[in-house]
């Protein structure tokens, strides 16, 4: 891979930006975030994630992706914690989450465009700093 | 569906008639006619007990506070059929105050965090440096090489007053002032990644969640001071944190953001990572820097610091990993926000791992000056079980309690210091009235007994000397002036020992003598456990209610409960090993622990 310069640099970050910040997304472009750290491993994210794969192959969701992160901090009630960002709902953070509510969750939100009840929801848990 | 009503089911709402609300939003809806509008659903907790319950409907992120059952009718109908805020209800923040002429651009995102070195942490893919470049990543170092001198940054960082967050909160830029006018053909930035304080993993999120900026900030230590090389010192006991660090390691090289020529600039330095074996001392800085050489972890004495002679006999910066977390925002927002955010001699933020009998424990990042009452009580939902609330432990084993008397006081490095405990890594161990004071002093004294390196002799026999008073006090056989040679002892230890381990190891014990004589002097004197934590101190005996069940009986792993059918029954006390098992057995609250 080529060393980067600055403009390169600034480049790819106007590029990425864009598409972390889900800037022109198209209608079944979702974006699943799980919490991969050694908490959230130990909680059963694993599992969790093959489920979601699996519940998305079934669904024939295929503009899916899915992707590892750390820690949001939720540490008790709240892992394996899955981040949901589907077009037209508002980004959902759910904590707890097995295979069962894996499922749930792309059946009820990702494809019937509906929160999943139970308790599962969390907000974010400050504002972000990048963006004020 | 257009809405979504989010009830908050945490503990804390719950208690206070969530469910009630829940149930009145749906009937609401059902009247209304409102099935595919709007969708009622229970949520995790908010943290912001103190205001509960809470109501979000989103999209318009309108967050309603103290909400009562009977305000659903008057919600759905505003909100949700008229698309207007509830103004008497809405969370308005303290600085936006004026309730009736609420906008939508004036909604505050409540948050009692704050969160910078956590700033990407659970957010971004912490094995894609393509998305931390996207949060701005490697853009404080380009500023740094292309827009700063060396002398530019350590200014930026001294204005910023950021101090060491491994402990003991050493200002940041005087270190690397001290390295920068050191005279040598190399230095070295070490990061420290040991993190070896019971309860604590502030520093291990960091690196699995947002490696890169720890790299990043090491970087640009490394700029500053003149440095092109830097070490990452990390316990073999985090093995994802190792992994995730060697990926970001090879992605910044592929990258041209480490190694040779930094963005094309005459700006050399690389980065590779040290295991360590585990050991709490190694986590001292000295220490550190022996086991990296290959030799025992074992401190030296200051000076000279490390500053001016460290690794190898040459200057060498060590910052622990969350103090490395927040340079990079630093120098992209400027010295001056950083100030803005904490307290005046303690500017910033500080990661906490919340842990122990509470309801939501987890890792926080607070502003410095947060009091601990936020910290536990909203943030972190109160104490488990409605218990009450008996300490909270910070500074793990080189850190004291703190009581009630100072849950309001804000925290920072200095006013911690003040209530005899200590900001320490950040592990924050919150007690309730079923544990006990002596029990926790003997856990940290056991730990750095096996802990202490042996080196100096105040450290290796002091904890030892310590922990068998403390053992003698929880099995009722101490005197009252033991106290006396308890505090000689840890006084001595203080003064005498080698380095931070064996000089802070007695705070535990002299913290909690401070705050719970009474407690000391009811296991010596009346041999008495409150909690009954101490066995030894505890007994079991069945009181009248007894109607000779034999629940008891059966579940004794003993058998050392006697007693016929219909008959009291009688524990011998001489067989009994105080498991509580009968009690756990017994329907009748006929069996007391005394
Ligand atoms: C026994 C002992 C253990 C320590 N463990 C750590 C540790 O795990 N991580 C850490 O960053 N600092 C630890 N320190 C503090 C370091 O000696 C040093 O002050 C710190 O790494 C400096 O970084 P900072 O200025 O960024 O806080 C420890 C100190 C002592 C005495």
């Amino acid at each position: 891979m080529a060393k980067m310069s600055l403009e390169d640099l600034r480049k790819m970050k106007d590029e990425k930006k864009k598409i972390l910040d889900r800037r022109e997304v198209g209608e079944n472009d979702i974006v699943i975030r799980i919490g991969m750290a050694t908490c959230g491993i130990a909680a059963g994210a694993k599992k969790t994630m093959e489920a979601l794969f699996d519940e998305i192959e079934k669904q024939g969701l295929n503009e899916t992706t899915i992707k590892q992160s750390g820690c949001m901090g939720y540490c008790d009630k709240g892992e394996p914690t899955v981040e949901v960002k589907v077009p037209g709902m508002p980004d959902t953070i759910y904590g707890a989450v097995n295979e069962d509510f894996a499922r749930r969750i792309i059946k009820e939100h990702c494809v019937q465009r509906k929160l999943v009840d139970g308790g599962h929801i969390f907000d974010r848990p400050s504002r972000d700093i990048l963006k004020e | 569906m257009k809405n979504f009503i989010l009830v908050c089911a945490g503990t804390a709402c719950e208690s206070s008639k969530a469910d009630d609300i829940y149930k009145n939003f749906l009937a609401e809806i059902e009247k209304h006619g409102l099935k595919d509008d709007a969708q009622v659903i229970k949520t995790g907790c908010f943290g912001f007990c103190e205001k509960g319950p809470i109501v979000k409907i989103l999209p318009d992120e309108a967050f309603y506070v103290e909400v009562k059952p009977s305000d659903a009718k008057e919600m759905v109908e505003e909100h949700i059929i008229k698309g207007r805020f509830v103004k008497r209800l809405l969370y308005a923040g303290d600085e936006v105050g004026d309730k009736e002429n609420f906008e939508a651009s004036d909604i505050q995102f409540y948050k009692k965090q704050y969160r910078i070195a956590l700033r990407n942490c659970g957010f971004i893919d912490a094995e894609n440096i393509e998305e931390y470049i996207a949060r701005d990543g490697y853009e404080a170092l380009a500023k740094c090489i292309f827009e700063m001198t060396p002398d530019q940054v350590i200014e930026e960082l001294k204005v910023s007053g950021l101090r060491g967050r491994g402990g003991a909160g050493f200002p940041t830029w005087m270190k690397w002032n001290f390295a920068k006018n050191a005279e040598a053909d190399q230095k070295y930035i070490l990061c420290n990644a040991d993190e070896g304080d019971p309860g604590a993993y502030m520093d291990r999120s960091i690196l699995e969640g947002d490696p890169n900026s720890v790299l990043e900030a090491m970087a640009i230590a490394g700029y500053a001071v003149g440095a092109s090389k830097g070490i990452i010192y990390i316990r073999a006991e985090y093995p994802l944190a190792i992994h995730r660090l060697g990926i970001a390691i090879n992605q910044s090289y592929e990258r041209g953001l480490i190694g040779q020529n930094i963005f094309g600039s005459k700006f050399n330095f690389d980065i590779e990572v040290r295991l360590g074996a585990g050991a709490f001392v190694c986590g001292e800085e000295t220490a550190l820097i022996k086991s990296i050489e290959g030799n025992r972890g074992m401190p030296t004495p200051k000076p000279p610091f490390p500053a001016i002679e460290g690794l190898w006999g040459k200057p060498t910066i060590i910052n622990n990993v969350e103090t490395f977390a927040n340079v990079p925002a630093i120098i992209l927002k400027g010295g001056k926000w950083h100030t803005t955010i904490g307290t005046k001699g303690s500017p910033g933020t500080k990661v906490f791992a919340l842990t122990g009998k509470i309801n939501n424990s987890g890792l926080v990042e607070v502003p410095m000056g947060t009091t601990l009452r936020d910290v536990v009580f909203d943030i972190g939902g109160g104490i488990r079980d409605n218990k009450k609330f008996l300490a909270v432990q910070t500074g793990g084993p080189s850190g004291g309690v703190i009581t009630e008397k100072d849950l309001d006081t804000p925290i920072d490095f200095d006013s911690l210091v003040a209530m005899g405990s200590m900001m320490g890594s950040g592990g924050m161990i919150v007690m309730n009235e079923d544990d006990c004071i002596i029990d926790v002093a003997k856990f940290y004294m056991d730990f750095c007994v096996e802990e202490s390196c042996g080196k100096c002799s105040p450290c290796r026999i002091g904890t030892k000397k310590l922990y068998q008073y403390l053992d003698k006090i929880s099995k009722g056989s101490a005197v009252e002036e033991d106290i006396k040679k308890m505090e000689d002892i840890s006084n001595a230890m203080k003064l005498a020992s080698l380095c931070e381990l064996g000089k802070t190891a007695a705070n535990p014990v002299l913290s909690t003598l401070n705050h719970f004589k009474d407690e000391y002097l009811k296991h010596i004197v009346d041999k008495k456990c409150r909690s009954g934590k101490c066995k030894d101190l505890v007994s079991f005996v069945v009181n009248d209610k007894c109607i000779g069940c034999t629940a008891c009986k059966r579940k004794c792993p003993v058998d050392c409960i006697s007693g016929e059918k219909k008959e009291l029954h009688v524990i011998d006390q001489t067989k009994c090993i105080k498991c509580g098992e009968c009690v756990a057995a017994c329907k009748f609250k006929a069996i007391d622990k005394i």
